[in-house]
């Protein structure tokens, strides 16, 4: 608790770091486009189903109509933005997290990963 | 023998199994839990089952607390009576799990330590904002732990065959209701109180894999009956359900067309977006799924968890588009419809069919049939032990640690509390779902959705990435959206003024949707950003420390 002015200005520090600035713009710049991007998908897929039942309607291959595409198209996206999610956090995101994260807890004296006991913890009571 | 006789027989072959494997599944899941509470020590394991979870456990166990039976027998059943539209919802559902996945898991887990509020409350003023944080806990819970404890009362008779005029261990079908009400009631209490999270997780693992595995079963049959040829299988179950091709497309549910009344027609359409958008954003505000990721070493392991939650969650959607279709072939809507006119039974009867074609007759439909009743009333008891337990764990730590003790309350009388918040809130669900089982309460799921989409949703989301944002800003947008909700929702056809109103006889409405969503989430975010702006209050400080901790994993418990 006495440390609590230093620990202060070290997260300020960090934050205004090049390094944490730019692990914040790679987070951004891909999770808000990419939540934009499956949010507009769905709501076509919704307006679709609402206001264009003929187009829906159309059949394909036997009783498979464009309807029941586009509804499995949203499970394909779903499972492959989560995978390129994944993806791109281990290879982007994860590494400059890690080195500043590591840096933070070094100078805190603590030991990484899953800190679940940090015995001095920055935080007063209170705001847990 | 005459084919009565034999069908009564079936019942009751089919009603001693049912019991049989459920007492077992209970017998099992109390040994577990139990065994849970020998191992939990800590406020951590009690509130966060010890951090230890694996991601696939947590991914199963997320799966076991998100598919309730209204994903499981209300999605087969919408899709059994209204075909496409019953896909169209759980299409909401699963797509809702990016939001968790790139927005709110990784960055909660690395900043919160027990409940939504660690996270709302981090740079704000504690015992407002955990107050409000609390309440909007405990009303989404609340809500949806009525829906589904009426809804295992409302099953009850249907799965073990409880028929209007005869009884059941002395019990006719109204006090059968009831009995399972507190049973059920009863058990989730035990599970919470005794086991915490640790045992919870194990229930909802448990539960989950006896789902996949008995929907799996199922799903085979039905697509092995048409030779794995889905198109048959669409095609049979249209033309079953007599509506046709028009049974395989959107609008026999959702969005229906009045002709000739073009406003119907309209608020209709209306209803169907509204009740897109709060499926898609309330997942990520749902406090039980949130207190999930808790349970985890670390936030890569909580990103882990949802990828195979994700993968769970949406294989198990696409065995009920064979459920669902498959009962409308082979079991029919008017025999559906017969039994529940909700469809909830079409899962069941669909087991009960496929038994008898596949597994041997009249008994081999008898197993099935209990074995997937069986493992609807486990689908029931996880979820609403992850809701008793979210929602006591939050007015443990939010509102007695930190709003009554003002964060003097020692672990131990932390935890001594959550327990008894476990008893008292399902006893209050006990006794409010009591009250409403006659009531058509099916509405309570979306509504909890919508309150967590409209109040708890933005109050995250602002919280993580907005510096600006404040104690105001927070309260507002919380108790802003969780009233337009349940304002709107009170107003609206689903409490009073229709045919299938929670008050048929009474008409207060004036709210034209079902579904508030499409209004309550943008007064949630909008109450949000006025709160924020007419407060001058803001910490850069504490902002600085919740970002580096969101993002980097330091300090993080």
């Amino acid at each position: 608790m006495t440390t609590e002015a230093t620990t202060t200005e070290k997260y300020l520090a960090v934050q205004q770091s090049d390094e944490f600035a730019g692990l914040r713009r790679k987070l951004r710049n891909f999770v808000f486009p990419m939540t934009v991007a499956f949010f507009l998908w769905y709501a076509l897929y919704v307006l679709l189903s609402a206001y264009a039942r003929g187009f829906m309607a159309v059949k394909l291959v036997g009783n498979i109509n464009i309807a029941l595409l586009l509804g499995l198209l949203q499970f394909v996206s779903t499972f492959t933005i989560a995978w390129y999610y994944s993806r791109y956090a281990a290879r982007e995101l994860d590494p400059i997290a890690d080195k500043i994260g590591s840096e933070l807890d070094t100078a805190a004296g603590v030991t990484r990963p899953g800190a679940a006991t940090t015995p001095d913890d920055p935080e007063p009571e209170a705001a847990k | 023998m005459i084919p009565s006789l034999a069908a009564e027989a079936s019942t009751s072959t089919s009603r001693t199994l049912t019991i049989t494997l459920f007492l077992v599944f209970v017998a099992i899941t109390l040994g577990i839990t139990i065994w849970a509470s020998r191992q939990t020590k800590t406020a951590t394991d009690y509130y966060a089952g010890g951090r230890s979870f694996s991601g696939f456990q947590n991914g199963m166990a997320i799966g076991g607390d998100y598919m309730s039976a209204a994903s499981f027998l209300g999605i087969a059943g919408l899709i059994a009576l209204y075909g496409y539209d019953g896909f169209l919802y759980s299409i909401g559902f699963l797509v809702a799990w990016l939001v968790a996945l790139l927005l709110v898991a990784e960055f909660l887990r690395n900043s919160g330590r027990y409940t939504m509020a660690d996270v709302l409350a981090f740079r704000m003023r504690q015992r407002p904002v955990r107050t409000a944080a609390s309440v909007s806990t405990i009303v989404v819970s609340i809500f949806y732990l009525i829906a589904q404890m009426v809804g295992a009362g409302a099953l009850v008779s249907l799965l073990l065959g409880i028929k209007p005029d005869t009884t059941f261990l002395g019990m006719d079908a109204d006090t059968a209701k009831i009995a399972t009400i507190i049973l059920v009631g009863a058990l989730m209490i035990v599970y919470v109180v005794v086991g915490g999270m640790k045992g919870t997780t194990y229930v909802q693992i448990v539960k989950a894999f006896m789902l996949m595995s008995g929907a799996l079963l199922m799903v085979i049959l039905v697509l092995a009956h048409y030779k794995f040829n889905l198109s048959a299988l669409l095609g049979d179950a249209a033309e079953q359900s007599g509506k046709g091709s028009a049974f395989l497309e959107p609008g026999l549910r959702y969005g229906v067309e009045t002709a000739g009344d073009a406003a119907k027609t309209f608020y209709s359409k209306m209803d169907l977006l509204s009740l897109g958008i709060a499926l898609v954003l309330g997942t990520a505000g749902l406090p039980h799924i949130l207190t999930r990721f808790y349970t985890v070493p670390t936030s890569r392991i909580a990103r882990k968890s949802v990828l195979w939650a994700i993968g769970i969650i949406g294989t198990f959607y696409l065995f009920t588009l064979a459920l669902g279709f498959g009962a409308a072939a082979l079991v029919g809507g008017k025999a559906i419809t017969a039994q529940d006119k909700a469809g909830n039974t079409a899962a069941p009867q669909l087991a009960q069919a496929l038994g008898i074609d596949y597994l041997g007759g009249e008994t081999g439909g008898a197993v099935l049939l209990a074995v997937i009743a069986a493992v609807a009333f486990a689908t029931i008891l996880a979820v609403v032990a992850g809701l008793t337990l979210a929602s006591s764990s939050s007015l443990a730590h939010d509102f007695y640690a930190s709003v009554v003790k003002r964060g003097e309350a020692s672990e131990r009388d932390e935890v001594r509390v959550a327990r008894i918040a476990a008893f008292v809130i399902g006893a209050i669900a006990i006794v409010l779902s009591i009250f409403a089982q006659s009531l058509n309460v099916a509405f309570l799921v979306a509504l909890a959705f919508a309150v967590a989409a409209s109040g708890n949703l933005p109050a995250i989301l602002y919280s993580l990435f907005w510096k600006r944002f404040n104690t105001s800003g927070a309260l507002w947008a919380i108790y802003g959206g969780l009233t337009s909700a349940v304002v709107l929702v009170f107003f609206s056809p689903v409490v009073s003024g229709s045919a299938t109103a929670m008050f048929p006889d009474s008409d207060w409405h004036w709210f034209p949707l079902n579904n508030p969503g499409i209004i309550s989430i943008p007064v949630g975010f909008l109450c949000g950003w006025i709160g924020t702006v007419i407060s001058k209050e803001s910490d850069a400080d504490k902002y600085a420390e919740l970002e580096v901790r969101a993002l980097t994993g330091h300090g993080a418990h």
